[in-house]
């Protein structure tokens, strides 16, 4: 992780003009903080418009992290070759939040006071977020967030927070409830993270099957870190008709082939979130047992047969191949179903930004208004998942989930798409009325 | 599950715990009995042995059990050297002072840890076992594998046991934990003998990160858990004693994967390290140890 | 000049150079600096053990989350005010000190080092597993009320980071003081005692036991105090701030600064602070840069820059 890498990785200078500032910036601390106002107006003109991207490049994240950057450093790549911002260049500054909500909110401080960024641009780990989250507030940095979580929809976070490049858990889970009791079976035993994202799902999926006349069985809540998991499954009830698991951190492969060692061939109906598995490739030994058993896809990893034009360029643009691993090297398989937020999230950031004349920070209030006047987005190259609407109280998108069953080889095929109106939920969450 | 078969599988991980620990345990308990100091990068050896391993199996991408075999004799060899350039470059100059060279080897663990972080990278990754088989009980079923590295524990125990009491180097080993003076007189090279068991001790790690790695994954930050673990055993079982660190290894392991089974696996590390510091206050011979004898 | 009057005039010159910096640090800095003051209380809290009576912790982590987690958990669950959670903490910290101290006071040296070890750990497992209260590896955001406090009929906004500066430089001058207090009166003296020759301390008719029990409670209490503040000041608490790297930082802060000084240890966070800092921005791995430095210090400079200062230049620094 050099230097040199984050260049390449996020395509512009501007990271090491960053860098050479920070140890430069103790002796000339009274002229950096008072330098922009010295520069001449012509050059704050073409200045670039800076996002800082909080990532997880190290700690129990890590694979994510890697394929968020690569997938927002290819997003920026495109916005600037089509013209910039406002005419602006974007500039990504890649902080690293070491998959720790601590470092989290020291990464956001750091966009604000030492990069001056105009938005901050967010990480995956639930916790990470919730962490970061009133930093932001506090602030008022505009933080975008790729993270799936209930937390912003959930209205326990602030106005400058936002989470418009993927569907929520609680909407997720609550349009494929109905798929699993009337395919797989009611009786449901959960596994899952023992942390907010998994309790999104603990909470929201339990009451979801018990609206469709199912019963959650058992709860079983595993801390991340977690590194040997055979100990968890005596806990699974016999009477258990599916097995619904979800996990993060390291440990997901090693929980997956010791589930496949407990069960073999008896086993209940298996239904995962891909995060289990995001990552690892499907076709590795002992996963054989996983054929015919189904995952929620957030963007198929497997190029389907009604592939659209703009998944194919995506991939193209991220470096991704057909069976969703890595052009450069077909061991590296990416996080597939998350990564697409962080090139959507982008474009949006875009569009209200162009929406709101944005020119500098003194701009913020407009920028969070023009979030808050988007409603949909359509499919498209800065929307390859799918079309998705947006809830400005909410400050959350909902877009199309994916079912998709395990073939021979680990090949994943999508079996059942739902509707957005599917993911809908009640809430009386209003950000906008909160003060900026 | 039903109470039998609970206990059953209760026990079959406890037992392979204790294999683990007997192993992770061992190389730390060596290095105490004849250095008297404490070695807490021993858990990045472990660690290295694993990503070796990866490396070792990635290369070759043939069969598995090739790559295995050829990872369990450079793994440990390729950590020993680094254990040894450790010992001569940094824990030889302080004079084996206790409280020095526990901060060194703390400064080493980071080292290791965070050039394992630049070169490996942040990722966990598998390796594959030599062989995998499971064994089907009636109400689940079983790595076979996990069950191989309870018998290769057994036979690398036993073997510590034969050379250290019943080889010339077994000989001079404990003649230099007995009187390190005396040791000297008689011609010993204790300066040699050090350096040899502390590179013994890490090429023991790394032996138990290769058999352990293909039940877990190789990842930059695994080397913590091991090193807690080691430590209790060591410590319960008197420190620097190969058989009581045996029995610790068992009842740790056997009480460990059972309460972890039964309650929570969380509870049960607390419960274990809090036993652990009171037996070190309360009786610092070990549960098992006679003082200070292998 | 006196060497009290020496030693008062250098610590009050530290503090007035801390104050007159806030005029000239940009924002992030001011940031930076803040949490460099904190974390300079928790190492010279740790360097009262260990600089001063020769004690090794490898577990002071405990006694920061101890007053971390004391601080948050009754502002966040039973709506403390700010000042009340503060000492609160604070007592936190000193009490399970007292209680570790009467256990693992039994053992000295590498014992010592190690039964803190197992401590600390179990207080992080202990953290991890209420996670009903504590959300584990989450953490808990303090609520936004608890962001202001008025005391002494001043209001204090904890979200303004000129507030936070000068709050933080206010327990950096109370630490020193209180350190310099004691390590120059006659409990500094028993402590320096036991450092060098315990037995000789006991056969002199005091209660080592005693003393070092009570020095291990000032220790952890100062820790705590750190802690504390951290959580309040910066309204996050996480196991992070449990975990083992807790522990070495102020080991590692002292040793740097000179282990047995007053100043060293803060000049050592600065340095540390900064070092990491710069690091980071190159590359993930920026623990290297902890791990080197403190097989250098082991190796090269055992009594750190202010210990060395001390020894060539002013033996009259406390």
């Amino acid at each position: 992780m050099s230097k040199k890498q984050d260049k390449n990785n996020t395509g512009c200078n501007g990271v090491s003009a960053a860098k050479r500032r920070t140890l430069k910036a103790l002796g000339a601390g009274l002229a950096a903080a008072s330098s922009p106002l010295w520069f001449p107006r012509a050059y704050a003109a073409s200045e670039p418009i800076k996002i800082g991207a909080q990532l997880h490049r190290t700690g129990i994240g890590a694979s994510y992290g890697r394929w968020y950057e690569r997938t927002a450093a290819a997003a920026v790549k495109l916005i600037n070759e089509q013209g910039g911002i406002n005419g602006r260049p974007v500039e990504l500054i890649v902080e690293d939040d070491g998959t720790d909500p601590k470092r989290g909110t020291e990464v956001l401080e750091k966009f604000a006071t030492q990069h001056k960024v105009d938005v901050a641009y967010g990480t995956l780990f639930s916790h990470v977020v919730i962490g970061s989250s009133p930093r932001a507030g506090e602030l008022k940095l505009p933080y975008v967030v790729c993270s799936e979580g209930h937390h912003v929809a959930s209205g326990q976070l602030n106005r400058y927070v936002f989470q418009p490049g993927i569907t929520d858990v609680r909407s997720q889970v609550i349009s494929m409830a109905p798929w699993i009791s009337s395919n797989l079976g009611k009786k449901v035993t959960m596994i899952f993270p023992d942390f907010a994202f998994g309790h999104d799902h603990r909470d929201y999926f339990s009451q979801a099957i018990a609206d469709q006349g199912g019963e959650v069985l058992e709860l079983i809540a595993v801390p991340p870190t977690e590194t040997s998991f055979t100990r968890y499954f005596p806990r699974i009830p016999r009477d258990t008709e599916v097995l619904y698991h979800v996990m993060v951190g390291p440990g997901v492969l090693t929980f997956v082939k010791e589930m496949g060692q407990h069960f073999g061939k008896k086993r209940p109906e298996i239904f995962g979130f891909i995060d289990s598995l995001e990552a690892v490739d499907l076709a590795t030994p002992q996963l054989e047992f996983l054929e015919g058993t189904y995952f929620w896809e957030g963007s198929p990893r497997y190029a389907q047969s009604n592939q659209t034009e703009f998944d194919k360029q995506y991939r193209a643009a991220v470096g991704v191949d057909d069976s969703g691993a890595s052009i450069a090297d077909p061991k590296d398989i990416s996080t597939y179903s998350h990564m697409f937020s962080c090139w959507e999230s982008l474009f949006i950031i875009k569009e209200a930004m162009e929406l709101a004349g944005y020119r500098s920070a003194a701009d913020k209030t407009a920028f969070i208004e023009a979030m808050e006047s988007l409603q949909k987005f359509d499919q498209g190259l800065a929307h390859p998942q799918g079309n998705k609407i947006f809830n400005p109280k909410l400050h959350q998108s909902f877009g199309h989930q994916h079912i998709s069953k395990v073939g021979s080889g680990g090949v994943l095929e999508v079996v059942h798409k739902t509707s957005i109106e599917d993911g809908i939920y009640d809430s009386d969450v209003d950000y906008t009325k909160m003060a900026l | 599950m039903d109470f039998g078969p609970f206990l059953f599988l209760a026990t079959l991980e406890g037992l392979v715990q204790a294999a683990v620990l007997c192993l992770t345990a061992l190389g730390l308990s060596l290095v105490f009995g004849v250095m008297r100091v404490v070695n807490v990068a021993h858990g990045e050896f472990y660690m290295l042995g694993a990503v070796l391993a990866y490396w070792v199996t990635s290369w070759l991408a043939g069969s598995p059990a090739i790559g295995f075999a050829l990872a369990l004799l450079i793994a440990p060899l390729l950590v020993g050297v680094i254990a040894y350039l450790s010992e001569k470059l940094v824990l030889r100059r302080l004079g084996y002072d206790p409280e020095a060279t526990i901060v060194a080897t703390i400064g080493i663990l980071y080292i290791l840890q965070q050039s394992a972080l630049l070169t490996f990278g942040p990722d966990a990754r598998p390796v594959e076992p030599p062989f995998y088989f499971r064994v089907e009980f009636p109400w689940f079923g079983y790595s076979g594998y996990k069950l191989i590295v309870v018998a290769a524990a057994a036979v690398l125990l036993a073997l510590a046991w034969f050379v250290i009491t019943r080889t010339r180097l077994g000989l001079i080993m404990r003649a230099t934990q007995f009187d390190r003076q005396t040791a000297q007189n008689y011609g010993i090279d204790v300066n040699r003998v050090y350096a040899l068991v502390f590179a013994a001790g890490a090429a023991f790690a790394a032996i138990a990160a290769v058999l352990i790695v293909p039940i877990q994954q190789a990842h930059y930050l695994m080397g913590g858990d091991p090193l807690l673990l080691a430590f209790i055993v060591v410590i319960i079982g008197g420190l620097g004693s190969v058989r009581g660190t045996l029995l610790a290894a068992l009842l740790i392991g056997l009480s460990d994967g059972i309460l972890s089974v039964f309650f929570s696996p969380t509870l049960a590390k607390m419960v274990s390290t809090t036993l652990v510091a009171l037996v070190l206050v309360f009786k610092p011979e070990g549960l098992f140890g006679h003082r200070s004898r292998l | 000049m006196s060497n009290g009057l020496k030693s008062a005039v250098l610590h009050t010159a530290v503090v007035v150079g801390f104050l007159l910096l806030q005029y000239v640090l940009p924002e992030y800095h001011l940031l930076s600096v803040t949490r460099i003051m904190l974390l300079a209380v928790f190492a010279m809290g740790f360097n009262l053990l260990f600089g001063y009576t020769g004690l090794l912790s490898l577990g002071h982590a405990m006694f920061f989350s101890a007053g971390m987690y004391g601080a948050g958990l009754s502002v966040y669950h039973l709506g403390w005010s700010v000042p009340t959670a503060f000492i609160f903490g604070i007592l936190c910290g000193a009490l399970l000190g007292f209680l570790i101290g009467l256990i693992a006071l039994r053992t000295t040296g590498v014992a010592f080092m190690i039964v803190t070890l197992m401590f600390a750990k179990v207080t992080y497992l202990v953290i991890v597993y209420f996670t009903q209260y504590t959300r584990g590896d989450e953490g808990l955001v303090m609520p936004a009320e608890s962001r202001s406090f008025d005391l002494f009929g001043m209001h204090f906004s904890l979200t303004d980071s000129v507030t936070r500066y000068n709050l933080a430089l206010g327990l950096l001058a109370l630490t020193m003081f209180i350190v310099f207090l004691l390590v120059r009166g006659r409990f500094g003296r028993s402590l320096i005692a036991i450092r060098e020759n315990e037995s000789r301390t006991k056969m002199l008719g005091y209660n080592t036991f005693f003393i070092k029990l009570k020095a291990l409670t000032v220790s952890a209490a100062l820790s705590a105090l750190s802690g504390s503040a951290y959580a309040l000041m910066f309204a996050y608490i996480g196991s992070s701030f449990a975990n083992i790297q807790y522990s070495i930082d102020p080991l590692l802060y002292s040793l740097l600064g000179g282990a047995g000084t007053i100043l060293g240890p803060v000049f050592g966070t600065f340095t540390m602070f900064y070092l990491i800092d710069i690091a980071s921005e190159y590359t993930s791995a920026y623990l290297l840069v902890t791990g080197i430095v403190l097989v250098i210090l082991v190796l090269y400079f055992p009594r750190g820059v202010f210990g060395a200062i001390r020894q060539n230049f002013c033996r009259w620094l406390p």
